[in-house]
């Protein structure tokens, strides 16, 4: 009985500590887990000036502007702030205004994100196409998720 | 002591697990196979399309199937890990060692299938996003684990050893689940969840359901055959081994 | 859906049959593999069993 005891303890203590210890690297690589700044995020100069970092928000509607060959301008936005993203490339099929997106590449002098990837990040909602236009009626224009719940 | 508790103990047997596991695969392996099979066909035929990624999204009846059970067995794994730790049984660092493997096949089959979805939707076979990676770090820990029992011959060191492993790993699992709500993530966030319902439609919820049920009755199938493979090689000294009718011939 | 409409996927194939493909493949071949390994260890523990029978005569 003893020895059972004794090797339970053990386990426990280690669990916890290997549980603290867990939690105080998580704390301290927090932000630098996640995988984009939000436009907000830009705007109150949390994201970085100089390098390469993700851009991730909502294509506004109505931003969308397809300039010469593959180039497109458009407008991310988390409905509090917008960032102006241009982009020269294919942009993958889910991409379209009102849906997620999440763009890579550095801030411009201008204040345009020049981005070299852009991808589309869609939501957790799946339904058949009849619902869809249903809810569309139901409530007109609303945006479709992209910040996870 | 009361008998109930008798009754547990004996099971740790190997010598008494080894006929239940037998008794138990068939029926395990016919559930799998109905339940999958119905999955399957409802995977196809009876879940409608989807409204923005057409009949890509069919994808999900493999993929969050896979990973949950990639998920779930580690987090028996650490049960059985923990159990043999503490009570120093045998049977546990079998039963850990026996799902070891299907659990490593769920964990690349999350990746696998997660990648191929990926690459149509968001445009991209992979990022290194906190769900994406820590699902790849599962994957690490499994095949650490089968590299470790591997690499030590004494098989009760090799069971402590990965036991001890595997408990390391396990603070994976809540950071694997939560990832998609404590960090921005290009993985979407949960589909199904205890406090918020479903965002699925109610056919594709309950085919994903289907698939999940049947893939679990599929990793009980298969484990307790492994077990008794295990239980086998470690105990063919004993004569209730060298007893079975299937050995004698 | 016709024959050709079901195999396309919309136009998802390679991702749909590559998916579901690759993971019936493993939940095949995982069932097959443990029973020849568990055949193989049948095999040996009744070839020791054997061979000490032998040595006891």
């Amino acid at each position: 009985m003893k020895a059972r005891h004794k090797r339970l303890g053990f386990l426990v203590a280690g669990l916890a500590g290997l549980g603290l210890a867990s939690w105080l690297v998580f704390n301290a690589l927090d932000s630098n887990l996640s995988y984009f700044f939000s436009p907000s995020d830009v705007v109150q100069n949390k994201a970085p000036t100089d390098h390469v970092y993700r851009l991730g928000g909502m294509v506004q509607n109505g931003s969308l502007e397809r300039g010469q060959e593959l180039t497109v301008r458009f407008l991310v936005t988390d409905t509090a702030n917008t960032v102006k993203v241009a982009y020269t490339g294919i942009l993958p099929d889910l991409f379209a205004e009102g849906q997620g997106v999440i763009a890579q590449g550095r801030m411009g002098a201008d204040g345009v994100f020049i981005a070299d990837e852009v991808l589309a990040k869609h939501d957790e909602n799946y339904m058949p196409p009849e619902v869809a236009d249903a809810l569309d009626k139901a409530h007109k224009g609303a945006p479709d998720g992209v910040a996870n719940k | 002591m009361n008998s109930r508790l008798i009754n547990w103990f004996k099971f740790s047997s190997p010598a008494t697990f080894y006929p239940l596991a037998g008794r138990l695969i068939p029926i395990f392996s016919v559930l799998a196979i109905v339940l999958i099979g119905v999955g399957l066909y409802m995977s196809f035929f009876v879940a409608p399309t989807d409204y923005k990624q057409g009949e890509g999204y069919r994808i999900i009846f493999v993929h969050v199937p896979a990973a949950w059970m990639s998920m779930f067995i580690y987090l028996i794994m650490a049960f059985w890990a923990a159990l043999g730790l503490v009570f120093n049984t045998r049977l546990s660092g079998m039963m850990t060692r026996a799902l070891a493997p299907t659990g490593a096949i769920f964990a690349f089959l999350a990746l696998w299938t997660g990648a191929f979805w990926g690459k149509p939707m968001w445009g991209t076979w992979w990022v290194w996003d906190a769900r994406l990676t820590s699902e790849l770090i599962l994957l690490f820990l499994y095949f650490g684990y089968l590299a470790l029992q591997g690499a030590i011959d004494d098989t009760r060191r090799a069971d402590r050893a990965g036991a001890l492993l595997v408990l390391v790993g396990v603070v994976n699992i809540p950071i694997i689940y939560y990832s998609v709500r404590w960090w921005n993530t290009l993985h979407q966030g949960a589909s199904i969840s205890m406090d918020n319902g479903s965002t699925m439609a109610a056919t594709m919820l309950w085919t994903m359901l289907i698939m999940a049920l049947g893939f679990w009755a599929y990793t009980i199938a298969v484990a307790l055959a492994r077990v008794r493979s295990i239980i086998l090689e470690r105990e063919a000294d004993t004569t209730w081994v060298s007893e079975l009718a299937e050995v004698r011939r | 859906m016709s024959v050709a409409e079901f195999f396309d996927m919309g136009g998802y194939a390679l991702y749909v049959w590559g998916s579901f493909g690759v993971s019936a493949l493993l939940m095949v071949l995982e069932p097959i593999m443990l029973r020849s390994h568990r055949r193989a260890v049948l095999q040996r523990i009744a070839r020791i069993i054997r061979i000490k029978a032998g040595e006891k005569v």
